[in-house]
């Protein structure tokens, strides 16, 4: 090996190494662009294409033989069921995010409070929401809100109450989606929480220990702030993911009952596959975009300064 | 503050404060516990009356007794599904699906990942991002041109891959691998640039760089990854509901969800079976790979 770089090193080199050097640079980048170019026709051609492809279909009708501009727009605001489904969006979406949110925060804490030794026993039972697939639980949710047979009105009934009608109702089916959602979603907050308490710094509670801080000084002090961006992450990546969510809708109520727990995705579903009509069903699910935009426009911000700051 | 701090070890009231600290924390520990059982009992309940119910026949099921006791338990809902055609078709069609994504996604996004975090060139950071940025797009934005894009590519080629289990191995990998290639970036951006530069030095070309040096070490991430896009595939329900239809192409989410179910309210303890051995093998691979689950879990927003 030294011999080679002696040998290198008295030859007129200037010009040998920026020749080397040059080659070697192309034959890099040659390799580089060919090992990702799989990625890059994957993203082009199945994610970017369609995605423009979907403006294109919004402005056709239902035949998608004639070009109608924004004559699907102009139907779905006339459409009572469009606002609801917005309405209904909004709602899940929100409470949903909340929640989780809340709950994950809340059973973070009482994870990392307990001795390090029982930690991963708890963890690992409180994430089991999120490994099961959401198809499958959902199903178990539904059976659990049966109309005759629900396991909950029966425990209800024990303590004389009387039955609820989980998924027949609109107010109790909207509240059953979004506790379905927040049981799938909370553990995962609870996990990015606990990954980033394990990284506040002892020291800083002891320093707000000693100078008298109580427990709701040193959470809002201390731990929120050393938190902000694991929070601000996740919770707009659950933002993202709640308000595109559709196999719970799907499966617990499917839209129902009257469209009233429908979301987005599940109406567009129901009218692109389901009713034939794909221009409309994709002028339906375009109508996520400007909130997911704004979501991944916070989210790459927050990544990016988390990058900077290491 | 050292003062007050000096003043206090210097104090007599010190042990009794030291008890009264210790006894705070035991009740905050009792506390943490307590909560922590209503937390998991909310946690477990779905999963653990699947296990209720489909050790029930359909007998008990629709009798009037305690919904959350077995009092004759049975395997009958276990031995129908595991001897029944449809079933182990739908099985093995979910099973061969997930094996070829994930074989897909790896050889897609471990060479982008690794030149996309050693080998500068023109764009590659911008790439980054755009790899990002996909991952951020939900599956439900997209379901419908798809759909729409593979009903014209069967009419103008002839080649028709609507209602074929094997049109999910082309969809799929645009969910893995955007977020596969992003973890991995961020694992390989991690290792020092002394080892590739040493193994460079020695004489090894970039295709033994990455196999020699980058896979084994980043060999945690690899596994996380690739328990990600197993999940990922042997979960999803919008796709194979939109693409697939014909019975013996279903994939388990869907062909449970579209073939148990039949308005018969006694079927569930079939349903509940069926969910439960779908169930299973994200569950068992969750028991053994905890650690390595949970890492590709937290890495989406801690790498990068």
């Amino acid at each position: 090996m030294a011999d080679v770089a002696i040998e290198r090193n008295a030859a007129p080199r200037t010009a040998r190494k920026r020749a080397s050097l040059r080659t070697a640079l192309k034959r890099k980048s040659t390799a580089a662009f060919l090992m990702t170019l799989p990625l890059i026709l994957l993203i082009s051609l199945l994610v970017i294409y369609p995605a423009f492809y979907s403006l294109h279909l919004a402005t056709l009708n239902k035949s998608m033989q004639r070009f109608i501009g924004l004559g699907n727009f102009q139907f779905l605001f006339k459409r009572e069921t469009f606002w609801l489904v917005v309405e209904q969006s909004c709602i899940f979406a929100i409470t949903a995010v909340f929640f989780k949110a809340l709950i994950g925060f809340i059973v973070a804490h009482f994870v990392h409070n307990i001795p390090a030794k029982g930690q991963r026993k708890w963890r690992g039972m409180l994430l089991v929401p999120w490994v099961i697939p959401p198809a499958m639980s959902t199903l178990a949710w539904l059976w659990l809100f049966d109309p005759s047979y629900s396991a909950f009105n029966y425990l209800l009934a024990g303590v004389g109450v009387d039955r609820i009608p989980w998924t027949g109702e609109t107010g109790w089916a909207r509240f059953s989606v979004i506790l379905v959602n927040i049981w799938f979603g909370a553990p995962f907050f609870m996990i990015m929480y606990l990954a980033s308490l394990k990284s506040v710094p002892d020291q800083l509670y002891e320093a707000a220990a000693i100078d008298g801080a109580n427990w709701w000084q040193r959470i809002w002090y201390v731990t929120l702030p050393m938190m902000r961006n694991i929070i601000a992450i996740t919770t707009l990546f659950s933002v993202i993911v709640t308000f595109a969510n559709f196999d719970i809708v799907r499966i617990l109520t499917a839209g129902g009952p009257l469209d009233r727990t429908h979301v987005f995705a599940t109406w567009a579903f129901r009218i692109g596959i389901e009713g034939g009509d794909i221009p409309l069903g994709a002028s339906v699910s375009l109508f996520m975009v400007p909130i997911l935009a704004i979501a991944a426009v916070f989210i790459l911000r927050d990544i990016n300064k988390r990058g900077n700051e290491s | 503050m050292t003062s007050t701090v000096v003043i206090d070890k210097a104090a007599p009231t010190r042990p009794v404060k030291l008890r009264s600290m210790s006894r705070d924390r035991t009740w905050a520990l009792r506390w943490s516990y307590f909560f922590l059982t209503l937390f998991a009992v909310f946690a477990l309940v779905p999963p653990l009356y699947m296990v209720i119910t489909s050790l029930k026949t359909s007998a008990e099921i629709s009798a009037a007794t305690n919904p959350w006791w077995v009092y004759h338990p049975t395997l009958s809902n276990y031995v129908e599904l595991l001897t029944s055609n449809q079933f182990l078709t739908f099985f093995r069609n979910s099973a061969l699906v997930s094996i070829f994504v994930v074989t897909i996604t790896m050889l897609i996004s471990v060479p982008a990942a690794f030149a996309l975090a050693r080998m500068r060139f023109w764009g590659s950071a911008t790439l980054a991002t755009g790899v990002f940025l996909t991952y951020l797009i939900p599956e439900t934005l997209l379901f419908l041109p798809l759909f729409k894009m593979f009903v014209a590519f069967g009419d103008l080629t002839g080649i028709q891959l609507i209602n074929k289990w094997y049109v999910l191995l082309v969809i799929y990998p645009t969910l893995t691998v955007p977020f596969c290639t992003w973890i991995m970036i961020g694992y390989f951006a991690s290792i020092p640039k002394e080892l590739d530069e040493a193994a460079i030095i020695d004489g090894a070309s970039w295709f033994q760089t990455l196999t020699r040096i980058f896979i084994p070490v980043a060999l945690p991430g690899l596994i996380a990854a690739t328990i990600f896009a197993f999940t990922v595939s042997w979960a999803q329900f919008l796709y194979p509901l939109v693409f697939t239809t014909s019975t013996d192409q279903l994939v388990l989410p869907v062909g449970i969800v579209t073939t148990l179910i039949k308005g018969d309210v006694f079927a569930w303890g079939q349903i509940m079976t069926g969910a439960l051995l779908g169930a299973a093998p994200p569950l068992i691979i969750y028991a053994f790979l905890m650690d390595y689950y949970i890492a590709g879990l937290t890495a989406g927003a801690t790498k990068g």
